[in-house]
Protein backbone atom coordinates (compact mmCIF):
# COMPACT_ATOMS: atom_id res chain seq x y z
CA UNK A 1 0.00 0.00 0.00
CA UNK A 2 1.24 3.51 -0.85
CA UNK A 3 2.32 5.38 2.24
CA UNK A 4 0.70 8.77 2.64
CA UNK A 5 1.57 11.89 4.61
CA UNK A 6 -0.22 12.67 7.81
CA UNK A 7 -1.81 16.13 7.64
CA UNK A 8 -3.55 17.76 10.57
CA UNK A 9 -5.42 21.05 10.68
CA UNK A 10 -6.00 22.77 13.99
CA UNK A 11 -9.45 24.24 13.47
CA UNK A 12 -9.17 26.26 16.67
CA UNK A 13 -6.39 28.35 15.12
CA UNK A 14 -7.30 28.24 11.40
CA UNK A 15 -8.76 31.53 10.08
CA UNK A 16 -9.97 30.16 6.75
CA UNK A 17 -7.65 32.30 4.63
CA UNK A 18 -7.38 29.55 1.98
CA UNK A 19 -3.65 30.05 1.46
CA UNK A 20 -3.07 26.30 1.89
CA UNK A 21 -5.87 25.49 -0.56
CA UNK A 22 -4.60 27.82 -3.28
CA UNK A 23 -0.85 27.27 -3.03
CA UNK A 24 -0.59 23.50 -2.56
CA UNK A 25 1.14 22.35 -5.77
CA UNK A 26 -0.78 19.06 -5.70
CA UNK A 27 -4.23 20.49 -4.92
CA UNK A 28 -4.59 18.27 -1.88
CA UNK A 29 -7.14 20.56 -0.22
CA UNK A 30 -10.64 21.70 -1.05
CA UNK A 31 -12.15 24.64 0.79
CA UNK A 32 -14.94 23.51 3.05
CA UNK A 33 -17.65 25.64 4.55
CA UNK A 34 -15.34 26.95 7.28
CA UNK A 35 -12.06 25.07 7.10
CA UNK A 36 -9.93 23.44 4.42
CA UNK A 37 -10.75 19.80 3.78
CA UNK A 38 -7.91 17.34 3.19
CA UNK A 39 -9.59 15.96 0.08
CA UNK A 40 -6.73 14.13 -1.65
CA UNK A 41 -4.12 13.18 0.97
CA UNK A 42 -2.75 10.45 -1.29
CA UNK A 43 -1.51 13.16 -3.71
CA UNK A 44 0.57 14.93 -1.06
CA UNK A 45 4.30 14.98 -1.77
CA UNK A 46 5.16 16.25 1.73
CA UNK A 47 6.78 19.43 0.36
CA UNK A 48 5.41 21.22 3.45
CA UNK A 49 4.66 24.41 1.51
CA UNK A 50 1.20 24.55 3.09
CA UNK A 51 2.73 24.19 6.54
CA UNK A 52 5.26 26.95 5.85
CA UNK A 53 2.69 29.33 4.34
CA UNK A 54 -0.09 28.86 6.87
CA UNK A 55 0.13 32.15 8.81
CA UNK A 56 -1.79 30.69 11.72
CA UNK A 57 0.35 27.71 12.72
CA UNK A 58 -2.68 25.55 11.99
CA UNK A 59 -1.18 22.90 9.65
CA UNK A 60 1.21 20.07 10.44
CA UNK A 61 2.43 17.76 7.71
CA UNK A 62 4.31 14.62 8.67
CA UNK A 63 6.03 12.95 5.73
CA UNK A 64 5.05 9.31 5.01
CA UNK A 65 8.27 7.80 6.36
CA UNK A 66 7.64 9.51 9.70
CA UNK A 67 3.88 9.27 9.82
CA UNK A 68 2.78 7.20 12.78
CA UNK A 69 -0.42 6.09 11.08
CA UNK A 70 1.52 4.07 8.52
CA UNK A 71 3.38 1.94 11.02
CA UNK A 72 0.86 -0.84 11.04
CA UNK B 1 10.17 20.95 13.15
CA UNK B 2 7.94 21.74 16.11
CA UNK B 3 6.94 25.40 15.87
CA UNK B 4 4.91 25.17 19.05
CA UNK B 5 8.08 24.61 21.08
CA UNK B 6 8.98 28.25 20.39
CA UNK B 7 5.52 29.74 20.96
CA UNK B 8 3.71 30.98 24.03
CA UNK B 9 0.84 28.67 23.24
CA UNK B 10 -1.48 30.32 25.75
CA UNK B 11 -1.35 33.51 23.62
CA UNK B 12 -2.51 31.72 20.47
CA UNK B 13 -4.33 32.08 18.17
CA UNK B 14 -2.57 35.33 17.32
CA UNK B 15 -4.40 38.60 16.58
CA UNK B 16 -3.38 38.87 12.91
CA UNK B 17 -6.23 38.92 10.39
CA UNK B 18 -6.98 36.06 8.03
CA UNK B 19 -4.59 36.28 5.10
CA UNK B 20 -2.16 38.61 6.89
CA UNK B 21 1.40 37.60 6.03
CA UNK B 22 2.93 38.44 9.40
CA UNK B 23 2.52 34.88 10.69
CA UNK B 24 4.40 33.53 7.65
CA UNK B 25 7.40 35.74 8.50
CA UNK B 26 7.32 34.62 12.12
CA UNK B 27 7.42 31.02 10.94
CA UNK B 28 10.48 31.73 8.80
CA UNK B 29 12.23 33.28 11.80
CA UNK B 30 11.44 30.24 13.95
CA UNK B 31 12.61 27.78 11.29
CA UNK B 32 15.97 29.52 11.03
CA UNK B 33 16.39 29.64 14.82
CA UNK B 34 15.58 25.93 14.94
CA UNK B 35 18.05 25.16 12.15
CA UNK B 36 20.83 27.15 13.84
CA UNK B 37 20.09 25.39 17.12
CA UNK B 38 19.92 28.64 19.11
CA UNK B 39 18.70 28.24 22.68
CA UNK B 40 15.57 30.19 23.54
CA UNK B 41 17.27 31.93 26.45
CA UNK B 42 20.08 33.18 24.22
CA UNK B 43 17.68 35.15 22.04
CA UNK B 44 16.09 38.55 22.64
CA UNK B 45 13.33 39.71 20.34
CA UNK B 46 12.56 43.42 20.46
CA UNK B 47 9.77 45.41 18.85
CA UNK B 48 7.98 48.76 18.83
CA UNK B 49 4.28 49.17 18.08
CA UNK B 50 2.15 47.86 15.22
CA UNK B 51 0.61 44.58 14.11
CA UNK B 52 4.08 43.37 13.12
CA UNK B 53 5.45 44.54 16.44
CA UNK B 54 3.09 42.15 18.23
CA UNK B 55 5.38 39.29 17.19
CA UNK B 56 7.46 39.10 20.40
CA UNK B 57 4.28 38.53 22.39
CA UNK B 58 3.94 35.08 20.86
CA UNK B 59 7.46 33.72 21.23
CA UNK B 60 9.09 32.05 24.20
CA UNK B 61 12.35 34.05 24.09
CA UNK B 62 13.50 37.06 26.08
CA UNK B 63 11.14 39.65 24.64
CA UNK B 64 10.77 43.40 24.78
CA UNK B 65 7.72 45.20 23.39
CA UNK B 66 8.69 48.87 23.51
CA UNK B 67 7.35 52.20 22.24
CA UNK B 68 6.52 53.06 18.64
CA UNK B 69 9.66 53.41 16.52
CA UNK B 70 12.07 52.86 19.38
CA UNK B 71 12.78 49.13 19.14
CA UNK B 72 16.24 49.64 17.66
CA UNK B 73 17.22 52.06 20.43
CA UNK B 74 16.23 49.52 23.11
CA UNK B 75 17.91 46.71 21.17
CA UNK B 76 21.13 48.73 20.89
CA UNK B 77 21.29 49.12 24.67
CA UNK B 78 20.58 45.43 25.13
CA UNK B 79 23.28 44.35 22.69
CA UNK B 80 25.91 46.58 24.31
CA UNK B 81 25.16 45.26 27.79
CA UNK B 82 24.72 41.64 26.71
CA UNK B 83 26.82 41.18 23.58
CA UNK B 84 26.35 37.41 23.57
CA UNK B 85 22.59 37.66 23.13
CA UNK B 86 21.20 37.16 19.64
CA UNK B 87 19.22 40.39 19.37
CA UNK B 88 16.46 40.38 16.75
CA UNK B 89 14.31 43.43 16.05
CA UNK B 90 10.98 42.98 14.29
CA UNK B 91 9.34 46.07 12.90
CA UNK B 92 6.77 47.39 10.44
CA UNK B 93 7.43 49.80 7.58
CA UNK B 94 5.76 52.51 9.66
CA UNK B 95 7.55 51.67 12.88
CA UNK B 96 10.97 51.40 11.22
CA UNK B 97 10.91 54.16 8.62
CA UNK B 98 8.41 56.79 9.82
CA UNK B 99 8.57 57.44 13.56
CA UNK B 100 11.64 55.18 13.90
CA UNK B 101 13.40 56.26 10.73
CA UNK B 102 16.25 58.03 12.46
CA UNK B 103 16.98 55.10 14.75
CA UNK B 104 17.03 52.86 11.72
CA UNK B 105 19.51 54.81 9.61
CA UNK B 106 21.81 55.64 12.50
CA UNK B 107 21.95 52.05 13.72
CA UNK B 108 22.92 51.08 10.16
CA UNK B 109 25.60 53.77 10.12
CA UNK B 110 26.93 52.53 13.45
CA UNK B 111 26.83 48.96 12.23
CA UNK B 112 25.62 47.66 15.55
CA UNK B 113 25.35 43.87 15.53
CA UNK B 114 21.56 43.44 15.30
CA UNK B 115 19.21 41.86 12.81
CA UNK B 116 16.17 43.92 11.88
CA UNK B 117 13.36 42.11 10.11
CA UNK B 118 10.99 44.56 8.51
CA UNK B 119 7.47 43.42 7.70
CA UNK B 120 6.69 45.77 4.82
CA UNK B 121 2.97 45.88 4.02
CA UNK B 122 2.99 49.44 2.58
CA UNK B 123 0.68 50.73 5.33
CA UNK B 124 -0.01 51.39 9.00
CA UNK B 125 -2.02 48.22 9.47
CA UNK B 126 -2.79 48.39 13.15
CA UNK B 127 -4.36 51.83 13.17
CA UNK B 128 -6.59 51.28 10.16
CA UNK B 129 -4.57 52.07 7.07
CA UNK B 130 -2.84 55.45 7.20
CA UNK B 131 -0.21 55.96 4.50
CA UNK B 132 3.30 54.93 5.54
CA UNK B 133 6.65 55.96 4.04
CA UNK B 134 6.46 52.90 1.75
CA UNK B 135 2.93 53.42 0.40
CA UNK B 136 3.39 53.65 -3.39
CA UNK B 137 2.35 56.81 -5.25
CA UNK B 138 -1.34 56.80 -6.13
CA UNK B 139 -2.35 54.06 -3.70
CA UNK B 140 -5.23 54.76 -1.36
CA UNK B 141 -4.93 55.04 2.39
CA UNK B 142 -7.27 56.39 5.07
CA UNK B 143 -5.09 59.53 5.03
CA UNK B 144 -4.97 59.56 1.22
CA UNK B 145 -8.49 58.79 0.03
CA UNK B 146 -7.77 60.10 -3.49
CA UNK B 147 -4.38 58.44 -3.76
CA UNK B 148 -1.04 58.99 -2.07
CA UNK B 149 1.00 61.89 -3.53
CA UNK B 150 4.25 61.02 -1.71
CA UNK B 151 7.08 59.02 -3.26
CA UNK B 152 7.92 55.92 -1.24
CA UNK B 153 11.14 54.85 0.46
CA UNK B 154 12.85 51.75 -0.85
CA UNK B 155 13.77 50.35 2.58
CA UNK B 156 16.51 48.06 1.33
CA UNK B 157 18.19 50.84 -0.64
CA UNK B 158 17.86 53.13 2.38
CA UNK B 159 19.58 50.57 4.61
CA UNK B 160 22.27 50.07 2.00
CA UNK B 161 22.98 53.79 1.68
CA UNK B 162 23.06 54.18 5.46
CA UNK B 163 25.82 51.57 5.76
CA UNK B 164 24.23 48.27 6.79
CA UNK B 165 26.45 45.19 6.53
CA UNK B 166 23.74 42.92 5.15
CA UNK B 167 20.54 43.82 3.29
CA UNK B 168 18.11 41.54 1.49
CA UNK B 169 14.48 41.58 0.38
CA UNK B 170 12.01 38.79 -0.08
CA UNK B 171 8.24 38.27 -0.02
CA UNK B 172 6.13 36.00 2.13
CA UNK B 173 5.32 33.95 -0.99
CA UNK B 174 9.04 33.28 -1.58
CA UNK B 175 9.40 31.47 1.69
CA UNK B 176 12.61 29.60 0.75
CA UNK B 177 14.37 32.88 -0.03
CA UNK B 178 13.08 34.46 3.17
CA UNK B 179 14.54 31.60 5.21
CA UNK B 180 17.88 31.87 3.42
CA UNK B 181 18.16 35.63 3.88
CA UNK B 182 17.14 35.53 7.54
CA UNK B 183 19.76 32.86 8.19
CA UNK B 184 22.48 34.93 6.48
CA UNK B 185 21.37 38.00 8.43
CA UNK B 186 21.41 36.17 11.75
CA UNK B 187 24.95 34.95 11.09
CA UNK B 188 26.21 38.39 10.05
CA UNK B 189 28.36 40.26 12.55
CA UNK B 190 27.00 43.76 12.02
CA UNK B 191 23.76 45.52 11.20
CA UNK B 192 21.65 43.24 9.04
CA UNK B 193 18.27 43.98 7.50
CA UNK B 194 15.79 41.62 5.90
CA UNK B 195 12.80 43.34 4.34
CA UNK B 196 9.91 40.97 3.76
CA UNK B 197 6.96 42.14 1.67
CA UNK B 198 3.76 40.98 3.32
CA UNK B 199 0.07 41.45 2.52
CA UNK B 200 -2.23 43.50 4.72
CA UNK B 201 -5.57 42.59 3.16
CA UNK B 202 -7.54 44.41 5.85
CA UNK B 203 -6.08 47.91 5.86
CA UNK B 204 -4.44 48.02 2.42
CA UNK B 205 -5.67 45.29 0.09
CA UNK B 206 -9.35 45.99 0.51
CA UNK B 207 -9.05 49.74 0.03
CA UNK B 208 -6.88 49.30 -3.07
CA UNK B 209 -8.96 46.49 -4.55
CA UNK B 210 -6.00 44.10 -4.41
CA UNK B 211 -8.06 41.29 -2.97
CA UNK B 212 -7.49 38.98 -0.04
CA UNK B 213 -4.26 37.47 1.29
CA UNK B 214 -4.21 34.77 -1.38
CA UNK B 215 -4.60 37.26 -4.24
CA UNK B 216 -1.98 39.57 -2.77
CA UNK B 217 0.45 36.64 -2.55
CA UNK B 218 -0.37 35.65 -6.14
CA UNK B 219 0.67 39.20 -7.06
CA UNK B 220 3.99 38.68 -5.26
CA UNK B 221 4.50 35.41 -7.12
CA UNK B 222 3.88 37.02 -10.52
CA UNK B 223 5.61 40.35 -9.98
CA UNK B 224 8.86 39.63 -8.18
CA UNK B 225 12.12 40.05 -10.04
CA UNK B 226 15.53 38.92 -8.82
CA UNK B 227 18.08 41.70 -8.38
CA UNK B 228 20.38 40.33 -11.12
CA UNK B 229 17.60 40.29 -13.67
CA UNK B 230 16.36 43.69 -12.49
CA UNK B 231 19.74 45.22 -13.36
CA UNK B 232 19.08 44.43 -17.02
CA UNK B 233 15.60 45.94 -16.99
CA UNK B 234 14.57 49.55 -17.65
CA UNK B 235 12.81 51.83 -15.15
CA UNK B 236 9.61 51.35 -17.11
CA UNK B 237 9.82 47.57 -17.08
CA UNK B 238 10.40 47.65 -13.34
CA UNK B 239 7.25 49.68 -12.64
CA UNK B 240 5.14 47.83 -10.08
CA UNK B 241 7.69 45.05 -9.68
CA UNK B 242 9.17 43.83 -6.39
CA UNK B 243 12.93 43.48 -6.60
CA UNK B 244 14.11 40.62 -4.40
CA UNK B 245 17.57 39.38 -3.53
CA UNK B 246 20.66 40.23 -1.53
CA UNK B 247 21.66 43.88 -1.98
CA UNK B 248 24.56 44.06 0.47
CA UNK B 249 26.74 41.45 2.14
CA UNK B 250 30.02 42.91 3.36
CA UNK B 251 32.49 42.61 6.20
CA UNK B 252 33.24 45.75 8.18
CA UNK B 253 34.11 46.48 11.80
CA UNK B 254 30.96 46.61 13.88
CA UNK B 255 30.12 49.03 16.66
CA UNK B 256 31.07 46.71 19.52
CA UNK B 257 34.55 46.18 18.06
CA UNK B 258 35.05 49.89 17.56
CA UNK B 259 33.76 50.61 21.05
CA UNK B 260 36.24 48.13 22.56
CA UNK B 261 39.02 49.88 20.65
CA UNK B 262 37.98 53.21 22.17
CA UNK B 263 38.04 51.68 25.66
CA UNK B 264 41.52 50.24 25.05
CA UNK B 265 42.79 53.59 23.81
CA UNK B 266 41.32 55.45 26.78
CA UNK B 267 42.93 52.98 29.18
CA UNK B 268 46.35 53.44 27.57
CA UNK B 269 46.13 57.22 27.71
CA UNK B 270 45.02 57.20 31.35
CA UNK B 271 47.60 54.70 32.58
C1 LIG C 1 4.05 57.55 19.64
C2 LIG C 1 2.95 56.85 18.91
N1 LIG C 1 2.41 57.41 17.80
C3 LIG C 1 1.46 56.77 17.12
C4 LIG C 1 0.99 55.55 17.55
C5 LIG C 1 -0.13 54.87 16.79
N2 LIG C 1 0.32 53.74 16.01
C6 LIG C 1 0.23 52.47 16.49
S1 LIG C 1 0.77 51.32 15.39
C7 LIG C 1 1.10 52.53 14.23
C8 LIG C 1 1.63 52.20 12.87
C9 LIG C 1 2.03 50.79 12.66
O1 LIG C 1 2.38 50.57 11.32
P1 LIG C 1 3.55 49.58 10.93
O2 LIG C 1 4.74 49.81 11.77
O3 LIG C 1 3.76 49.67 9.47
O4 LIG C 1 3.01 48.13 11.36
P2 LIG C 1 1.79 47.23 10.86
O5 LIG C 1 0.68 47.48 11.83
O6 LIG C 1 1.43 47.63 9.45
O7 LIG C 1 2.32 45.85 10.94
C10 LIG C 1 0.81 53.80 14.73
C11 LIG C 1 0.97 55.04 13.96
C12 LIG C 1 1.56 54.99 18.72
N3 LIG C 1 1.19 53.80 19.18
N4 LIG C 1 2.53 55.64 19.38
S1 LIG D 1 2.86 19.15 1.93
FE1 LIG D 1 2.89 20.03 -0.12
S2 LIG D 1 1.76 18.58 -1.37
FE2 LIG D 1 1.30 18.06 0.75
S3 LIG D 1 -0.58 19.18 1.19
FE3 LIG D 1 1.10 20.51 1.80
S4 LIG D 1 1.53 21.81 0.03
FE4 LIG D 1 0.27 20.07 -0.67
S1 LIG E 1 -3.48 28.41 5.50
FE1 LIG E 1 -3.85 27.88 7.65
S2 LIG E 1 -5.26 29.45 8.41
FE2 LIG E 1 -5.31 29.53 6.16
S3 LIG E 1 -7.03 28.18 5.63
FE3 LIG E 1 -5.18 26.94 5.55
S4 LIG E 1 -5.07 26.02 7.61
FE4 LIG E 1 -6.50 27.70 7.75
S1 LIG F 1 -4.53 45.01 9.91
FE1 LIG F 1 -3.20 44.33 8.26
S2 LIG F 1 -1.16 44.12 9.21
FE2 LIG F 1 -2.67 44.19 10.87
S3 LIG F 1 -3.14 42.03 11.30
FE3 LIG F 1 -4.68 42.78 9.85
S4 LIG F 1 -3.87 42.24 7.84
FE4 LIG F 1 -2.15 42.11 9.29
Amino acid sequence: MKKISKITINEKWCKSCEICVQFCPKKVYDMGRFYPVIARPEDCIACKLCEKLCPDFAITVTSPDKAESNKK
Amino acid sequence: MDYLYYLRKEKMPHIWCDGCGHGIILKSILRVIDKLGWEKDDIAMVSGIGCSSRTPGYVDFNTLHTTHGRAIAFATGLKIVKPNLHVIVVSGDGDATAIGGNHFIHAARRNIDLTVIIYNNYIYGMTGGQASPTTPIGKKASTAPYGNPDAPFDISRLAQAAGAAYVARSTVYHVGKTDRYIEQAFLKKGFSVVEVMTPCPTSYGRRNKEGNGVEMMMFQKKNSVGVERAQKMSEEELQGKIITGVFVDKEQNNYLQRYDEVIDKAKQINQ
